[in-house]
């Protein structure tokens, strides 16, 4: 599939997650991600993988728990209320240090709140999200063909690590069709020296999180933080825009960053000299770059799909050097570039 | 260039289909396109939508609240969407279903009896291809023979039967607009 096809996020995230070599998918409906499990419960079968539609989000998390101590490419996907469900499972692998991939098409919340799209569970996302103190690597893409493209990447960067990955998206880019460039399927993924699949003549291993012995969970949580360590400097993505001359600086991911872009060219065109930073990866969060640009910035206007929840994480950055600024929606609002410009006139 | 276009009418009148189809269009053009499907509990009988936006900028948020193309296909997609069209925008009515016109002058209005030219054309389901036609008619975003040589790229397998019924309806909508020296 190398030429540029129609297809909406859900799509194209299963097809790039295929091409990516997974082979177990698991998974429960729940708008607006229903599309994603449809066209795994087609793909799986043709392309020699298996897919379940699981009786429950626990059961599907618990699935792609089994299936990645095998040794298998795994993945779910659901929305927020499903993703809140999916939480001890994540906090397991994390625990048990295996791989996995989760997307969440974020819908409006709290609790079963609607379907419209939103980027309200960044807290959960971002902070751990179960019990425990861990870290997922997190992806926010903007784009169909951004989220195509961290497919693969996620599936590498959870074998790389041993540790789950989460795509945080929304429900505009699950649902909006664009035109997409799937990658041919990438080679096949290392071998896995850990997973379990039956000791026969060589030694067992062991996977599990139940650790009790004296200082035992301190020296595998010492151990999960070094990894954490590891994630945070070498695998940090984002997008400048027109930061060197910059008075005002939007931060924004996925969809809101989509519309902050055109608000930032539009203020440009009005002779205010606006500029961007926009995370890829959520986690790590690229603290630096902002804190490098407070000092020569004027101040910053944080765009979000939420009451503000990424505003927490630019403030830490920016340590009271620059006012940073917060404008959202939330329950399922969607900004227009006219509710941002006009923030941005007042601001400057 | 910017061209940003509702599509709406009630679920089973294909109004999805004419949205993916223009997207289509304007992926093959190499345009920048982004089709927006309302995804809530539509089902045959509800009023559905959808929203495509053509441009030669990067397209920052795939809703539209002011469409310079509005497509109805019933009437309370006539009431909700003919008020939100951009000033100097299109307004392609289904003048089998929707007896009003809009109280506006600043928009250019075109009343296709769709439902009509689809019976003619072989099959009333191809209403939303007149409407398509007509709009190509309008805007010729690419000939109608184009859109009619693209149609089994966007028709899934199982209606290819029924290509030649959709390319008649096609060009019918496109035609009638003409006749009508729009």
């Amino acid at each position: 599939m190398s030429e540029k096809v129609l297809m909406c996020g859900n799509e194209a995230a299963g097809e790039a997650a295929i091409q990516a070599g997974c082979r177990f998918y698991a998974g429960y409906p729940i708008t607006p991600q229903n599309e994603f499990t449809a066209y795994m419960a087609r793909r799986m079968p043709e392309t020699g993988g298996t897919f379940i539609q699981a009786e429950s989000e626990l059961a599907a998390i618990s699935m792609v728990f089994g299936a990645s101590v095998a040794g298998a490419r795994a993945m779910t996907s659901s929305s927020s209320p499903g993703i809140s469900l999916k939480q001890e499972g994540i906090s397991y692998l994390v625990a048990n240090e295996l791989p996995a991939v989760i997307v969440n098409m974020m819908r409006g919340g709290p609790g079963l709140g609607n379907i419209a799209p939103a980027q309200s569970d960044y807290f959960q996302a971002t902070k751990g999200g179960g019990h425990g103190d861990y870290n997922l690597a997190v992806l926010g893409p903007a784009t169909v063909q951004e989220l195509a493209d961290l497919m693969s990447h996620a599936f590498d960067m959870a074998d790389k690590y041993r540790n789950p990955v989460l795509i945080l998206a929304d429900g505009i880019i699950g649902q909006m069709m664009e035109p997409v460039e799937i990658k041919e399927k990438s080679p096949e993924p290392p071998g896995k020296d850990w997973i379990l699949t039956g000791a026969g003549e060589r030694k067992p291993r062991i996977i599990r999180s139940l650790l009790l012995n004296e200082g035992e969970l301190e020296r595998h949580n010492h151990h999960l933080q070094e990894k954490f360590g590891r994630i945070k400097e070498n695998e940090l993505l984002y997008e400048e825009i027109d930061l060197s001359d910059a008075d005002l600086v939007l931060v924004a991911y996925g969809t809101s960053a989509r519309i902050a872009r055109a608000a930032m060219t539009q203020a440009r065109s009005e002779g205010i000299r606006a500029g961007m930073i926009r995370p890829i990866t959520l986690w790590p969060f690229p603290e630096k770059i902002i804190a490098d640009t407070s000092s020569r910035t004027k101040s910053f206007l944080v765009v979000e799909m939420s009451a503000g929840q990424m505003i927490e994480d630019v403030k830490l950055a920016v340590e009271g050097k620059a006012p940073v600024h917060f404008y959202g929606r939330t329950g399922g609002g969607v900004p227009t570039v006219e509710e941002i410009i006009k923030k941005i006139r007042e601001i400057v | 260039m910017r061209e940003e276009i509702i599509i709406s009418g009630f679920g089973g009148q294909g109004v999805m289909l004419i949205g993916k189809f223009i997207a289509y269009i304007a992926m093959k053009k190499d345009c920048r396109v982004t089709y927006m499907p309302s995804y809530g509990a539509e089902m045959r009988g509800g009023t559905a939508n959808c929203a495509v936006i053509i441009s030669s900028e990067e397209i920052a948020s795939p809703l539209s609240s002011h469409p310079t193309t509005a497509i109805v296909m019933n009437k309370p997609s006539f009431e909700k969407f003919s008020p939100m069209i951009k000033k100097g925008g299109l307004l392609i009515l289904n003048g089998s279903l929707i007896d009003k016109e809009p109280k506006r002058n600043d928009i250019k209005t075109v009343t296709v009896p769709a439902n009509k030219l689809a019976e003619e054309a072989g099959s009333i389901r191809s209403a939303n291809m007149v409407m398509l036609g007509a709009y190509l008619g309008v805007k010729e975003l690419v000939p109608v023979e184009k859109a009619c040589a693209q149609l089994k790229d966007v028709l899934p397998q199982r209606w290819h039967g029924l290509l030649e019924v959709n390319s008649k309806a096609l060009t019918s909508g496109r035609d009638y607009v003409h006749d009508a020296g729009t």
